[in-house]
């Protein structure tokens, strides 16, 4: 298992470098120049060329690229340009909140997929599956912006149950930190609930003809039992893959939400920091990103192990 | 009819598709008795299956129509509320099935896996359960049980993948045990093996068994009546040593003739022209006229039942049949 995870992290070091390296090509191609934005409007050209110099910007490519892989290799992020902070601190600072975000979404995302997939692939066919399957491509359609702006229409400004923006940290009370987070992950929540939904629904379809199922049915297993443990722990195995997908997506995908609902996460940090040309934010924001998608998939690689005892890694 | 175990009357069974209702089987009718082995016989295609899972209601319900009667023990199984029949299954009537690489569970272990019925139906713990299970394992011949109970079906080779099938089986001590092609998915040797664990285990049991099987000298060795299907119909119903002393039906002649006979020095085995036809496609008259040697020219379009040829025999022909008169 020790073995199984370090692999995995030895085999992430390739993938967080094309990451690196993509990250800092796309961002050269961006038109904007950060010195530019740093000296501020009306700037004269000798303070900007100082602001480039002092920067390394005036550097050739491979040479800017070169140091800062070399800092990477030190575990250096580098210092934001317009942050006045280490790259590393203003992630840390934002990771709370993404994360908040993210778990709350995806505790409201798996139950609920699951049992609307497993009751609409039961009932196939039928006007129970024409209904859920109907609710979850509406999930999957609606776009998240419009309806984010519909919940805070609603939730906020008409009943004015729930805050319309804002972070409360979860120090200042467990309740409040909720509220805040309720209708931001519920959003979220929509478009991943459609997606699971559908994807257990078919699996669940597959798993559902297998002659094992027929087995537990001959053998006087209850309809619900049958369902639940013996067509539902062989559906698990592709489950466990989307709902890590759906988690990395979640952890990296936040951005408009964030936006939306003032949100200080990662997603809105990386979005200011395009915005204003902060290379060193975006290109660490990125590979930190990248980093989570990598770890996820190793979780649901040793999650793999638990449900499925074909599974080994030895 | 309170001897009888179980009683089939007139069951037909069909399958809807996007073409509409397909009649599969039908105007099949049975009857069992306490410690019986009867034996279904016939090529692919021909219901023997369909009409085995119809005992049990085990066809995905929202396609399939079963209609006729299956009284087991003067209670009819079609009409059993879903409660009653998971009571029935795997209790009194248990099944093992074709191709045990995909009849077991993968991601559940062997103990629980026999556990389950003993605790459905006995209402035993989980400790008991698992005892159980190891003495069921002994008692199909898996070496090693207190330790193999543990294992996942991937860890089994495929004969005792079928052992484990039979445990599941005969955990609650049925009274009747349908075998589905038991042995079809395993080698020749493993094959004569399990055969002799289930004429074992219906000794010691005393258990009713149904064997389907597309093989007649399988059947033959372990039944005492063969009924012989063919195109979703039972043509033949015989005593074995009669059947194979005498087939009265052209299609059991046929087939008995295809078995490969040590003694004789043959290039090739012979065959029955033609091939079974496809559901929809079935003759109106006698379903097996086209491919009969012996056809006369009303075969074609005469609905004939199965009919009474003495010595408990019965066929769906009047080849031999003189006196023409309808089983009751």
């Amino acid at each position: 298992m020790i073995k199984l995870i370090l692999t995995r992290l030895a085999q992430a070091v390739p993938v967080m470098l094309i990451v690196a390296i993509l990250t800092f090509v796309l961002m050269k191609l961006l038109p904007g120049d950060p010195a530019v934005l740093l000296a501020g409007e009306g700037a004269d050209l000798d303070k900007v060329d100082a602001l480039r110099r002092e920067l390394g910007l005036d550097r050739p490519l491979l040479i800017q690229l070169g140091s800062w892989l070399a800092d990477l290799a030190r575990f250096d992020l580098g210092r934001s340009l317009f942050l006045n902070q280490p790259v590393a601190e203003a992630i840390v600072e934002r990771l709370p909140v993404t994360l908040s975000l993210a778990m709350v979404a995806f505790v409201m995302t798996i139950p609920i997929g699951i049992i609307m997939g497993m009751v609409a692939a039961y009932w196939r066919d039928s006007w129970v599956d024409t209904a859920v399957m109907s609710l979850a491509l509406v999930g999957v359609s609606v776009p998240n912006f419009w309806l984010a702006i519909l919940a805070i229409i609603l939730f906020s400004v008409t009943l004015g149950w729930l805050p319309s923006a804002g972070y409360v940290p979860i120090d200042e009370g467990l309740w409040l930190w909720l509220r805040s987070l309720i209708m931001p992950a519920a959003v979220l929540a929509l478009f991943q609930i459609g997606y699971l939904a559908r994807m257990t629904r078919s699996e669940m379809l597959e798993v559902m003809d297998q002659d094992y199922v027929r087995t537990a049915r001959a053998k006087g297993v209850s309809e619900l039992r049958t369902v639940a443990k013996h067509a539902f722990r062989n559906a698990l195995v592709s489950v466990l893959t989307v709902s890590g997908y759906i988690f990395s997506l979640l952890v990296g995908g936040s951005v408009v939400i964030e936006q939306i609902f003032a949100l200080p996460g990662i997603g809105r940090l990386l979005v200011q920091a395009i915005m204003a040309r902060d290379i060193p934010v975006v290109q660490g924001t990125m590979l930190f990103l990248g980093f989570m998608f990598v770890a996820i998939n190793v979780l649901v690689d040793i999650f793999y192990t638990v449900v499925d005892p074909r599974v080994r890694y030895d | 009819m309170t001897d009888k175990l179980l009683d089939v009357r007139d069951l037909a069974v069909s399958f809807r598709t996007d073409r509409g209702w397909i009649p599969a089987v039908d105007s099949v009718n049975f009857t069992l008795g306490e410690g019986d082995a009867l034996g279904i016989v016939g090529e692919s295609g021909s219901g023997k299956s369909v009409t085995a899972l119809s005992l049990l209601r085990l066809h995905a319900e929202r396609n399939t129509r079963i209609e006729g009667q299956v009284l087991w023990r003067g209670r009819d199984v079609l009409k059993l509320s879903r409660g009653q029949l998971q009571q029935l299954r795997g209790s009194e009537i248990a099944m093992v099935f074709q191709d045990p690489i995909h009849t077991l569970n993968p991601v559940l272990n062997i103990a629980d896996q026999i556990g389950e019925s003993l605790r459905i139906h006995q209402g035993m713990t989980g400790a008991a359960a698992r005892r159980r299970a190891i003495e069921l394992l002994d008692t199909v011949r898996i070496p090693d049980a207190a330790r193999r109970v543990n294992d996942y079906p991937h860890q089994l080779s495929g004969g005792q993948r079928q052992r484990v099938m039979i445990a599941i089986a005969i955990a609650c001590q049925p009274k009747l045990l349908i075998a589905d092609e038991p042995t079809t998915a395993l080698d020749v040797t493993v094959q004569a093996q399990i055969m002799e664990l289930l004429r074992q285990l219906r000794a010691d049991l005393g258990m009713s068994v149904i064997l389907i099987s597309h093989d007649l000298g399988l059947v033959s060795e372990f039944a005492d009546r063969v009924m012989v299907m063919y195109a979703g119909q039972p043509i033949e119903m015989a005593p074995v040593d009669a059947l194979f002393d005498l087939p009265l039906h052209p299609y059991s002649d046929g087939l008995i003739s295809a078995i490969p006979d040590l003694d004789s020095d043959l290039d090739r085995l012979p065959t029955i022209a033609g091939s079974i036809p496809e559901p929809t496609r079935r003759p109106a008259g006698c379903r097996f006229a086209p491919r009969c040697p012996h056809q006369k020219a009303d075969c074609r379009n005469t609905v004939l039942p199965m009919l009474e040829a003495g010595g408990g025999r019965a066929v769906r022909c009047t080849l031999h049949v003189t006196d023409k008169r309808a089983v009751a």
